[in-house]
């Protein structure tokens, strides 16, 4: 069974042509898998959908069979629990005021999860490489990278299932890329991990599925390397053939 | 043949942080270069210390000389004869270098005006209307007459990049300095504006320095790379050299990561 189902998914606001059309997707437990598209794709739109934060025109999306409604809270309550998020840019998703630990133990306090958060929040932060004594340091003693690895300890520390990235990467360096990716790589063995970008590097780099979206359209998916060795559609071999590479 | 760019032992500093410190790059008529670093390495001072952009704040040691001038130092004056003609700049984010409240068609027009003056002409409304559809032609704007009368919100992001590359060559300058010009665009978009850059630095036989973290891209684009890192040379040499055998731990640590992307996509289709 999947994990997350996406079921003929339609989304536009009341103005405007549909920003999503027809999207379905079938997310399994334990899936790596990268939605890529340009700006006006729909990803972030989609995005917004799997993490119930707006509900689509038509069509549904269920997690473990039971269908996101905001009007359910009790379910949603026990999906925000499943769910966490890592944003693109460290800088602002980082209360500058707040220390380590407070960031970090954040989804453990507004989950309500028991337990002794300051042990949690050092596991959680060994887990993505940082040292367990920063917790009293606050956001602005750290580079971009050291950063991201906060916000994941931050979305690992309650133990999600499913781990949404937004461009998770794209704001970094690339020296400091590559860990990061290395970083969500390891943790996505033990978790789901669906990670959105324009950069289809990253992505193969990452996942091992791929959902081109052109348009707010699936053009392709399926399995990341055959794609990338094979790509049926026009606009996924544009998309490839614009890659810059090393010189050979 | 001298330099068009000659930078020397630039050092620059703030009350009291190093910025840069002894860089060396030198760039001879025609020749293109790539300056390669991550945030804060001090590529973008670079160019701005280049066209005597720096805030008034920051230092400077060293020399730079641009089309036989000093620029450290310079007056405003002397400075601004050598905008436009020595050195034009296409910057990272398109929105922000276009005026908002200005209509394309006049944006382009201004830099063709005062070239135009520079060298003695004086042009009339005609002249100049057709100056600036040939100018978008040749960086092939679509509809030029449309995109002519539109405000920069009205047209796409690459458009935008597109006309920013028309009013530096407007100018006709000796040496394009691009800072990062696609980082802000779609991959689809960096082919085409890069493949364009390439064909008009070539047709115009302009010097260019190509500011970029991207490696790949600047592969594509120029003959010489010099690695910046915390404000100091690392590494130069011709691009294919660098890439393929890169001497510093740092350039080598880029040179990887760049390589682990790559692998991952496997060969072109």
């Amino acid at each position: 069974m999947s994990l997350l189902k996406v079921d003929n998914v339609t989304f536009g606001y009341s103005s405007g042509k549909s920003v999503l059309a027809g999207v379905s997707l079938d997310i399994g437990p334990g899936d790596t898998i990268g939605l890529v598209g340009e700006s006006g794709s729909g990803k972030s739109t989609l995005l917004r959908l799997l993490l119930g934060l707006t509900r689509p025109n038509s069509g549904s999306i269920s997690f473990n069979g039971t269908a996101l409604d905001p009007r359910n809270a009790q379910f949603m309550r026990a999906y925000r629990r499943q769910v966490q998020i890592v944003f693109q840019d460290p800088y602002s998703s980082l209360d500058p005021r707040q220390t380590v630990l407070s960031i970090v133990a954040e989804p453990l306090r507004s989950l309500k999860i028991a337990g002794d958060h300051r042990q949690m929040v050092m596991e959680a932060l060994v887990s993505v490489g940082l040292e367990p004594t920063i917790l009293g340091r606050y956001p602005h003693e750290f580079s971009g990278g050291q950063r991201q690895r906060i916000a994941i300890a931050r979305a690992i520390v309650a133990g999600p299932s499913l781990l949404l990235a937004d461009e998770a990467v794209s704001a970094l360096d690339l020296s400091t890329r590559i860990r990061i990716v290395e970083l969500l790589k390891q943790l996505s063995a033990s978790m789901t991990l669906v990670f959105v970008s324009h950069d289809i590097g990253v992505v193969a780099a990452l996942c091992e599925k791929i959902v081109i979206l052109e348009q707010g359209r699936i053009v392709e998916s399926g399995d990341t390397k055959t794609i990338l060795a094979n790509p049926q559609h026009p606009y996924t071999q544009r998309l490839l053939a614009s890659v810059p590479r090393m010189p050979a | 043949m001298s330099a068009l760019l000659d930078i020397k032992q630039l050092s620059l500093h703030t009350e009291n942080v190093r910025l840069l410190y002894g860089v060396d790059l030198t760039i001879a008529p025609g020749e293109r270069v790539g300056l390669i670093g991550e945030s804060g390495s001090g590529k973008s001072l670079t160019a701005m210390a280049a066209t005597g952009l720096l805030p008034t704040n920051i230092r400077a040691s060293g020399s730079i000389t641009l089309a036989g001038r000093p620029v450290i130092d310079a007056s405003e004056h002397q400075l601004n004869l050598l905008r436009g003609t020595a050195a034009a700049v296409v910057f990272q984010e398109p929105l922000t270098a276009l005026d908002p409240l200005m209509r394309i068609g006049r944006q382009i027009a201004e830099p063709l005006r005062r070239r135009a003056a520079r060298d003695g002409q004086r042009l009339s409304g005609t002249e100049l209307d057709a100056a600036v559809l040939a100018m978008m032609g040749d960086v092939a704007l679509p509809d030029p007459e449309r995109i002519a009368r539109a405000y920069p919100h009205e047209i796409s992001g690459g458009q935008r990049q597109r006309v920013a590359i028309a009013m530096a060559l407007a100018c006709k300058p000796s040496l394009l300095i691009a800072d990062e010009p696609t980082t802000a665009l779609d991959v689809t978009t960096q082919a085409e504006i890069l493949c364009l850059l390439d064909r008009l630095v070539r047709e115009r036989n302009m010097a260019l320095l190509f500011i970029s973290h991207d490696l790949p891209v600047v592969a594509g684009i120029v003959d010489r790379v010099v690695v910046l890192r915390q404000g100091e040379v690392v590494e130069a040499g011709p691009v294919h050299q660098v890439f393929a055998h890169p001497q510093h731990a740092y350039t080598q640590s880029l040179v990887a990561a760049a390589h682990a992307f790559d692998t991952a996509l496997g060969a072109v289709p």
